[in-house]
């Protein structure tokens, strides 16, 4: 009962803090103080005090949009483990629904960006389907292969499987994976190198471009849900690749956290060493990140 | 309950009804009046043929029907067992929603062919009904070429029309080519059997070579009606010109016909031989892929669709192929699994495809076009079809809470159990095959739905267009009821396919049952529940929010732009066209370029864009075009003089009486 409790809490309150945290890294890497890591939290507030602009075009789709992605992702969040202990939701067969879940939300956040008519939206729409389309095979092959090596089709199993033992009796396998899903995790997200969040050029943005017209409360729940969507497949990243449980809930718990914030770090040193690719490269790293997911799946069959 | 009366006796009623329901039209001196009668008639045997089924699935045995007749073929068998079932509840759902539908969408006094329409809708709907009931190959083979034609003259109905006279003509020899190889597979099965009537199943063991030909017949005769890839060709084009209910029941109803004879041919023999579950599996990839990337660039909203059920086919053979590996390999799950899924499939497709196909139709009549790029805009001014359209797009997408993503379900449950048990795990890999067509599904309907019913008009006829009488809505709010139904309690469609499931895969009930506690049926249930709730909580904050903030009107942000205008909006081409590029392999486009001779274009200048149909463009139109030029020296005996024609059959008959000696 604790651990739901503490799982609901932490996967509501905590994800804006990864976005404060990529901040400061990318701001000491520049040489700046930066904004407080309670930015976001600060952002958020005030997004829900603000009033909102509508475009003439816009109808119901527009207002749905954010709420429904939202939704979606909030019942990810809830069938992922954290920290080594079971999600709040667990069956046989989550691991499908987690991934349509996202789906579901690509789906709305994408027709609300097309219901303003604006062309930027629109190319950003496209990139975002497009992209995605490569990114998924890659979460199922990884998917595939934990899901063999634990021996179930439960996301609470298979993600708090991997132990020291396992990585070091198929560490080549883990390796990749693990490879694999850090790329699909950026570009799931629209970070760099797949997307700059901070661009300031419509034309070569994906994500921040679908949401130019929203405003308010609803750009709110938007930032709020793109915090929360790093959060979940951050998760399921730091599960698999720090694969320490220690027996205390409770130590479990901040090892989790700390591991949160070191990916959040992570993520921000790799937004600070790198560029942007070109348009026209993202697809083959997806590609390539495919294949080294089907690789993975490979060396476990031995 | 039911045991008073014989279920099938209400199908072969429901049939002749539906059959016989276009005649009084014919007679009527107001044809309008044929038509609501024949539409009242339809929904009637509707009501018939779904109360058969439901008997049937609830254990009511079917009783087997002969008619000694004259023809020497042996008598005319006819029964109805669960596989029947399966296709028989789609087919009279869909027939009843789609004459409701036509009523107003091909009214008797606007277009002079309503009278033949709705007479060949009801043989066409009756034929289906027979096919699926015959048990033997020549009544088979009747229903089935009755069918085939009746389809043909229901989608030349707008046949002063060029591009409907040649989709006509392609359909015409696709659909005989697949009779060929069907006369070769029943030939094939009389020899062996000694009997026209259809063997027992499980019955047949035949020596390998003639197995393998008997079942490449039957995919090349029922593959190419159901649209397998490559057999497709035919499709696209019969689809896109045909009425738009018509549309509905070739897709949603006829193409699964291709399937039932397959899956019928299969349950003959005793052991199907190993390649073809694994030929099957790979051919119901190659269409997912291909036809829903064939999807992803079209313009055309009828081919777009269209194409896209040449996807959900693959969908449902994948199923079937995963169902025949299992068999091999001894994998009940996969068995079960992909029997489930390809039977769910068949349910949800006849639902959905039949759901945009009559939303296309209103898109038609609203606008005058197919072309989704002069559309735009339409949600405001059809504000019962559109949501009706977005909940057919996500299902079809294969998003929860709707029906599509029950029968993917099994599909990847099955698939991620072989990755887990299997120790090569082939079959595993259908698992992130049904990822990427799920993904490029999810770009094909977002495309659909956000440019016809997003955005800002792009044509005065977008801009002017309006929303459809009840009569056209009201099937179509019946089909979306279906699928949010379906997907949101999936134990509905899981108990309807079970007996199916076992009947067909002879599964015992404790296998059943075990395999599928592995899917989240029910948990699947809490969870579309608890979405809706979660919607519905955040949604009535954000709107109460909302209320007690500013709020303001402007014009869509376009880069500090002051003057946009609905020309500038991504189009459908535009969104499609990155992946288009990154697909080039599959789908092939003709470009045309304008030279440009200073910065701005001269006036006129004009670049088109067109996709190229592979197998039919590429392949057979040059074949054919050489193969009629071949035949131009044969013309000189084509000179339509009667009595020379009746020497050639004299002679013809000489030779005949002649060889035996």
């Amino acid at each position: 009962m604790t651990d739901i409790i503490i799982h609901c809490a932490v996967a509501l309150l905590f994800p804006p803090l990864l976005l404060g945290v990529i901040g400061k890294t990318k701001a000491a890497f520049a040489g700046r103080v930066g904004a407080p890591y309670l930015q976001p939290y600060y952002d958020l507030i005030k997004l829900f005090r603000k009033g909102s602009v509508f475009s003439e075009t816009t109808t119901w789709v527009f207002r749905a949009g954010p709420v429904i992605t939202l939704s979606a992702t909030l019942i990810a969040a809830l069938l992922i483990p954290l920290g080594r202990h079971a999600a709040v939701i667990s069956f046989s067969g989550d691991l499908i629904l987690f991934a349509y879940l996202f789906g579901l939300s690509r789906f709305f956040t994408t027709i609300a960006a097309l219901d303003t008519g604006s062309s930027f939206e629109g190319m950003g729409a496209a990139r975002e389907v497009t992209f995605s389309c490569l990114a998924e095979p890659t979460l199922f092959f990884s998917l595939i292969t934990l899901a063999r090596m634990s021996r179930s089709l439960t996301l609470s199993n298979i993600l708090t499987h991997p132990t020291p033992a396992i990585w070091l009796a198929s560490g080549a396998s883990m390796l990749l994976l693990v490879g694999a899903l850090f790329i699909t995790l950026l570009a799931e997200n629209s970070r760099i190198p797949f997307d700059d969040p901070n661009t300031h050029l419509e034309l070569t943005m994906i994500h921040e471009v679908m949401v130019l017209d929203h405003s308010g409360p609803a750009f709110g729940i938007i930032l709020y849900g793109a915090a929360l969507k790093l959060f979940v497949l951050g998760a399921v990243f730091v599960n698999i690749a720090l694969p320490i449980a220690t027996g205390n809930p409770l130590i479990d718990w901040a090892i989790f956290i700390l591991a949160m914030l070191v990916l959040a770090v992570t993520i921000g040193t790799v937004e600070s060493v790198m560029a942007r690719l070109r348009l026209v490269r993202i697809p083959q790293l997806l590609v390539g990140a495919t294949i080294l997911s089907a690789f993975a799946l490979m060396l476990v069959l031995r | 309950m039911f045991s008073a009366v014989d279920p099938t006796i209400y199908l072969l009623a429901a049939a002749t009804l539906m059959a016989l329901s276009g005649v009084p039209g014919l007679a009527l001196n107001r044809p309008a009046w044929g038509q609501h009668l024949a539409a009242f008639l339809v929904v009637v045997a509707a009501f018939m043929g779904e109360y058969a089924a439901v008997a049937l699935l609830t254990g009511s045995p079917g009783v087997t029907y002969q008619v000694d007749w004259p023809l020497p073929f042996g008598p005319a068998l006819l029964s109805a067992d669960l596989l029947s079932v399966i296709f028989l509840m789609p087919l009279f759902l869909v027939a009843g929603c789609v004459s409701v539908y036509s009523v107003a969408y091909w009214p008797a006094h606007k277009h002079a062919s309503a009278g033949k329409l709705t007479l060949f809708l009801g043989i066409f709907a009756a034929s289906m009904v027979i096919v699926v009931m015959a048990r033997n190959s020549v009544l088979f083979i009747m229903a089935w070429e009755i069918m085939a034609l009746s389809a043909y003259f229901l989608l030349t109905s707008e046949q002063q029309n060029p591009d409907v006279q040649r989709v006509g003509i392609v359909y015409l020899f696709a659909t005989h080519t697949g009779s060929m190889a069907l006369f070769a597979m029943f030939s094939l099965l009389r020899e062996a059997t000694g009997t026209f009537a259809f063997p027992l199943s499980h019955s047949l063991s035949l020596p390998v070579t003639v197995a393998a030909v008997v079942i490449i017949t039957a995919l090349i005769g029922f593959g190419g009606k159901a649209g397998l890839m490559p057999l497709h060709y035919w499709l696209p084009g019969a689809h896109a010109n045909a009425p738009s209910h018509v549309s509905a029941m070739m897709s949603g109803v006829m193409l699964k016909m291709g399937i039932y004879g397959i899956l019928r041919t299969l349950s003959f023999f005793v052991g199907v031989p190993a390649w073809v579950g694994w030929l099957i599996l790979l051919l119901g990839a190659w269409s997912a892929i291909n036809g829903i990337a064939m999807a992803a660039g079209q313009r055309d909203l009828k081919r777009l669709l269209a194409c896209s059920s040449i996807e959900n086919i693959g969908i449902i053979f994948i199923g079937i192929g995963l169902a025949l590996v299992g068999v091999q390999l001894h994998a009940p799950y996969l068995v079960v699994c992909g029997l489930f899924g390809a039977f769910i499939h068949i349910i949800n497709h006849g639902l959905f495809k039949s759901l945009l196909f009559l939303g296309s139709g209103v898109l038609i009549h609203a606008t005058g076009t197919r072309e989704i790029d002069r559309m735009g805009g339409l949600a405001r001014r059809m504000p019962i079809t559109s949501p009706l359209f977005l909940i057919g797009s996500l299902a079809i997408c294969g998003l929860p809470p709707l029906n599509g993503f029950v029968g993917e379900l099994f599909l990847y449950v099955g698939a991620i159990s072989d990755g887990i048990i299997a120790p090569l795990p082939l079959a595993a890999l259908v698992a992130p095959v049904l990822a990427l067509v799920g993904g490029l599904a999810v770009m094909t309907f977002v495309k659909l739905y956000g440019i016809i019913f997003l955005g800002a008009p792009r044509s005065d006829a977008a801009a002017h267009g309006h929303e459809a009488t009840a009569t056209m809505t009201a099937p179509m709010f019946l089909l979306a009821t279906g699928c949010l139904a379906a997907g949101m309690v999936p134990v509905l469609l899981v108990r309807l396919v079970s007996p199916v499931v076992a009947f067909y895969g002879d599964v015992a009930a404790p296998a059943l049952a075990r395999i599928t506690s592995r899917v989240p049926i029910v948990p699947l249930t809490i969870v579309n529940i608890l979405l809706v709730v979660l919607v519905a909580v955040i949604g009535a904050a954000y709107l109460l929010r909302l209320r007690r903030l500013p709020r303001a009107q402007g014009s869509t942000w376009g880069c500090a732009y002051p003057v946009p205008t609905p020309r500038m909006q991504y189009t459908g081409t535009s969104f499609s066209e990155m992946m288009v590029n990154l697909l080039g392999a599959i789908v092939a486009t003709n470009r045309r370029r304008p030279t440009l001779a200073t910065a701005f274009p001269a006036a006129g200048t004009r670049f088109s864009y067109t996709l190229t149909e592979t197998v039919l463009d590429r392949i057979l139109t040059p074949v054919f075009a050489g193969v009629g030029l071949a035949f131009s020296y044969l013309r000189r005996v084509q000179h339509g003089q009667l009595h020379i024609y009746v020497l050639y059959i004299f002679a013809t008959l000489c030779v005949l009486i002649i060889w035996p000696h």
